[in-house]
Parts: structure tokens; sequence; C-alpha cells
């Protein structure tokens, strides 16, 4: 590939079959406590 | 659905609903655009098409970047439609489990913060302490109302938890009494403002909590202007080397220093790198929320500095890690990899369903921003859920039910935003604040800047090696 450079591939797609656990933590907690960032969360499923 | 921006010398494609990102030269850029518009006028980008529209460039590069661009798309990686709505509505359906209480152990305060969304720490004159017994209550409700979910999350908050410490430290001694007979763990943080914090209360937290949060706003006439003490004096000072001393005893991780910039600190990125240069090595400085009314409120016209400011501060986080001094900060923080799965990413922040905070009398609400808004009280610790509909009105909550999240690019990052602030701002926690998403959006796109130049930097490094 000359012209693209791919940083991540696609990764949401398969989190749909095994995702949705509900383990994670709320997305609100400790260091954002006005906002709702899940960007930076981690998933507790070892998918 | 695509999004594409320039930053920092990278040209960065988002292939927003498949999670791929991707880093082109300027004509693949620009050939995604176009294929991009063509997508929504249904019609089909042909080479000639291409060539009609961009004569600078060759036929062959033109058909290598199509190609290309083709390709990926048959990958799944460009132009991939968004699929996930049913999965989202039947993922909200679910039953859910509290997961996590905020406590609000004190609505009392050592500080006059201006920008205070309780008003001072009071929460508009009340100055209730929670007592031992409404804790202890607030944790068996959580307890009972965990299901099968082992982990269990409990902020002390307030006003000012260290106003009520013994309360703090008799209820973290409980919680641990429940783990074992009910296979739960406790994972207990703090937020303070510093004042109080003495090596009793450092030692104890340093044992117990898993994180700490240290309000500090940066430069001193910053943090002094906006946090002030009740007699008007200076804090910076006092806090400065309490709050050090607790990030070196906590080997600098599970902590944040936290600040607020205003209307009066545009400037901001100073502030984070001035806590920076204090050696903290986790830091978040997050904008006011704040009605258009009051002075320090965050402008519309404020933004374009703003949008600057993030890009420095991106920049110069990039030249210090590179320099070996990097520093985290938590806007900037984005898992491309490993991140949460798509349910959790559209489904909302939880408040009013897995998360929950009860006042010091054991009322509780959807989250600390609701407390004291007697038309979001959901019930209280000692009777449960009692309004049953409000409730279901957040459970419901979820990227799909926002208009103007629905077509953000920045949806899978950012979870629909925060409905404290759409009420806020909008009588309804189904809009969005609008001066929020536009600083959310940005923060990702740094973000995902960062990410590329990091992966470019070890690339550069590994051709050399
Ligand atoms: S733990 Fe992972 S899979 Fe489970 S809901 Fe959270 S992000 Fe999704
Ligand atoms: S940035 Fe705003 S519009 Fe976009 S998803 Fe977040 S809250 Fe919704
Ligand atoms: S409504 Fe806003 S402040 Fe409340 S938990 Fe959600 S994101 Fe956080």
């Amino acid at each position: 590939m000359k012209h693209i450079k791919t940083l991540t591939n696609k990764t949401l797609k398969s989190t749909m079959e095994k995702g949705g656990c509900g383990e994670c933590q709320t997305s609100c907690q400790s260091a954002c406590k006005t906002s709702c960032t899940v960007g930076n969360q981690t998933c507790e499923n070892k998918r | 659905m695509i999004h594409q921006f320039k930053n920092n010398g990278y040209n960065i494609v988002m292939d927003v609903c498949s999670g791929a990102v991707h880093v082109v030269d300027d004509l693949t850029y620009d050939v995604i655009a176009f294929y991009e518009e063509n997508n929504q006028k249904k019609s089909e980008t042909t080479i000639e098409a291409l060539l009609d529209r961009f004569p600078a460039y060759s036929r062959r590069e033109l058909e290598e970047a199509l190609a290309e661009v083709e390709e990926r798309k048959a990958q799944g990686e460009l132009f991939a439609p968004d699929e996930y709505e049913d999965v989202v509505w039947e993922f909200k359906k679910r039953k859910t489990v509290v997961k996590a209480l905020c406590l609000h152990i004190a609505h009392d305060c050592n500080l006059g913060c201006r920008y205070c969304f309780a008003g001072e720490g009071e929460y508009h004159g009340d100055r209730s302490m929670m007592s031992y017994e409404v804790g202890k209550q607030a944790l068996d409700f959580l307890v009972e109302h965990s299901g099968n979910r082992r982990n269990l999350e409990v902020d002390f908050f307030g006003g000012e938890p260290t106003m009520n410490f013994d309360v703090v430290k008799k209820l973290v001694e409980y919680g641990r009494s429940l783990e074992e007979p009910h296979q739960k763990k406790f994972r207990f943080t703090l937020t303070t403002n510093g004042l109080l914090l003495d090596d009793a209360i450092m030692e104890f937290a340093n044992r117990e909590m898993a994180n700490v949060v240290l309000s500090i706003d940066g430069r001193k006439e910053v943090n002094d202007y906006m946090r002030p003490a009740k007699n008007g004096k200076s804090t910076y000072d006092l806090i400065v080397p309490k709050f050090q001393k607790f990030a070196r005893l906590r080997n600098q991780t599970n902590y944040y220093v936290r600040g607020t910039f205003t209307r009066h600190n545009l400037d901001f990125s100073k502030d984070v790198l001035h806590l920076a240069d204090l050696g903290f090595r986790q830091i978040s400085v997050e904008p006011v929320v704040a009605q258009p009314d009051e002075p320090y409120a965050i402008r519309e016209e404020d933004l374009p500095q703003l949008m600057e400011e993030y890009d420095k501060l991106a920049k110069e986080m990039l030249k210090r890690e590179q320099e070996g001094r990097g520093f985290q900060f938590f806007h900037f923080m984005i898992d491309l990899t490993q991140g949460p799965c798509v349910m959790k990413r559209l489904s909302g922040c939880g408040s009013g369903t897995e998360y929950l905070a009860v006042t010091p009398w054991g009322d509780l609400y959807p989250c600390h921003q609701f407390v004291g808004q007697e038309e979001f009280r959901l019930g209280s610790v000692f009777d449960g859920i009692q309004a049953e509909e409000l409730r279901d009105e957040f459970k419901l909550c979820n990227v799909y039910a926002k208009e103007k999240c629905r077509s953000c690019f920045a949806r899978f990052y950012c979870s629909g935003g925060c409905a404290a602030n759409s009420y806020h701002f909008h009588g309804s926690i189904l809009d969005a604040y609008d001066i929020g998403c536009e600083l959310q959006k940005k923060r990702i796109e740094c973000a995902i800047m960062i990410k590329a130049a990091l992966a470019d930097q070890e690339e550069k490094e590994n051709e050399r090696a």
C-alpha cells in the first residue's frame, strides 16, 4: 500500500459478538466527573 | 461514514463505523473526500470523474489511489455502514445492575470555588454530613442491587469528603467486611481539594483507595483566582507540596491532578504544562461547564483559541514523550485497538441506572450533577428506586436516542456526552451541550494525531535500526 497507511484496522464490528457483558467501569468515574469519555476505557472482558 | 482532518502534518482518515483509522497522502485524502461526497449523492466514483475533479494529479496516480481506496472498502475499513443500532437498543433494554455509587460524604467545603456546581460545595446552603448509618445503608443497597457483578465502585465525593473523614474510614472498613461473604470487591476512590490532606489520610488512601483525584487548576494565579479559600486566601502554596508528596507515595500512578479551565485562562495548555512541570504524571484539565451568563463561562467565540491550545498541548506532549519526560493527559488517552465494545461505546455513561449518587441523607439521584434537583430524585437507599419512569428514561438514553449524536463522528469515543450537561443547557437529557461537543471532537482528533505521530516515530526508528 503506497497511499494508505493503516493505524488501526476495523475493530468495532467484531466486538458485537462477544461484547456487552457489562463488566467494565461506568464511564464517568474517577478523573473526569463532568463528561462522558469511553475512548480511553479498558474492556474487562478478555474477548 | 468518514471523518477526515489534517493535524500536525498528518492527514488522518477515520472510518467512523468500523473503527479503522488511516494516515494517507494528500492525493488519497482528496480522493476519499470526493468518494464520500459521491456516496452521499449515491453516485459512483469513476476515474473519469476523478480526473475531471483533480486535474493536477496524473491518471496513474489517481488510478492507484482509487484502487487502494476500493480495496480498503472491500475489506470493510472504509465507508463501512453503521450496523449497530439494533444491538445497542437491545443492550440498553437488558436488566441492569447498580455498579457504582457516588457518595456525597459532605455537603460542605472549606474552599469557595467560583465554578462549583454545588454552589461553593454547599449544595445551595445545605451543609449536611453523611452519617455512618446512611453510608452503611448505601453500601448494603449497592451490594443488594449489583447482581452477579463482582467489582463495585464507590467514590467518596463532596463538597469536601475529608471534612467527614472518620465516616469515610468506617465505611471502607464496613465495605471490606462485605467483600468475602458476598463475593464482591470494592474499588474505592476519593476526590479532594487537598486542604485537610495529611500523612494519616494519605497513608489510609494509599492502602484503600484505587484512585484519588486531587483538585488543582494549574498556575498559582489561575488556581487561586478560581479556587480561593473561604477567607479569600491562596490555596496553591498549601496544596502543591501535599499533592506532590501524595503522587510520589502512589508511585505516580492511580491518581489524577484534576483542574478546570474557564474563560479566565483560555491559554490552559500552560496550566497543564505547569502541572507537568511540578512533577505530576497523571493530569486531567477540563473545560468548565457553566451557564452563559457567568463571567467565567466558555463562549462560542472562545472556541478557536481553545482548539489552538489543544493543538499546542498535543505537540508539546509529543516532544516531551520523545525526550523521555512524557505525561498522561486524561482527555488525550484513547485506546484504538482494545477499547470497549460497541455496545458500551454507544450506550452512554450509565447515570441513573448503573451509576447513582447518594446524598448525605440517603436520597438517590441519577448522578452527582443532578443532586439537589428535586425533580430528579429517584428514591433512597432505604426505600430503593421509586421513580421508575425517570429511571427508564435514563436507562434508554443512548447515542441513537439523540439526534445530534446519531450522525456525529465522535460517537464511538464520546458515547453521547453528558446527560447532565445536556439537561442544563437544553432542558432534555437527549440533547447535547454544543460547546462541549466541539471541544470533545477536537480532543479526539488530537488524541488520534498523537497515535499517528508515535507510530510514525516508531517506524522511523525501526528503519534506522
Ligand atoms: S467489559 Fe468489555 S465487552 Fe464487557 S461491556 Fe465493557 S467494553 Fe463491552
Ligand atoms: S460530541 Fe456531542 S454530538 Fe458527538 S457524540 Fe458526543 S455528545 Fe453527541
Ligand atoms: S450525566 Fe454527565 S456527569 Fe453525570 S454520570 Fe453521566 S457523564 Fe457523568
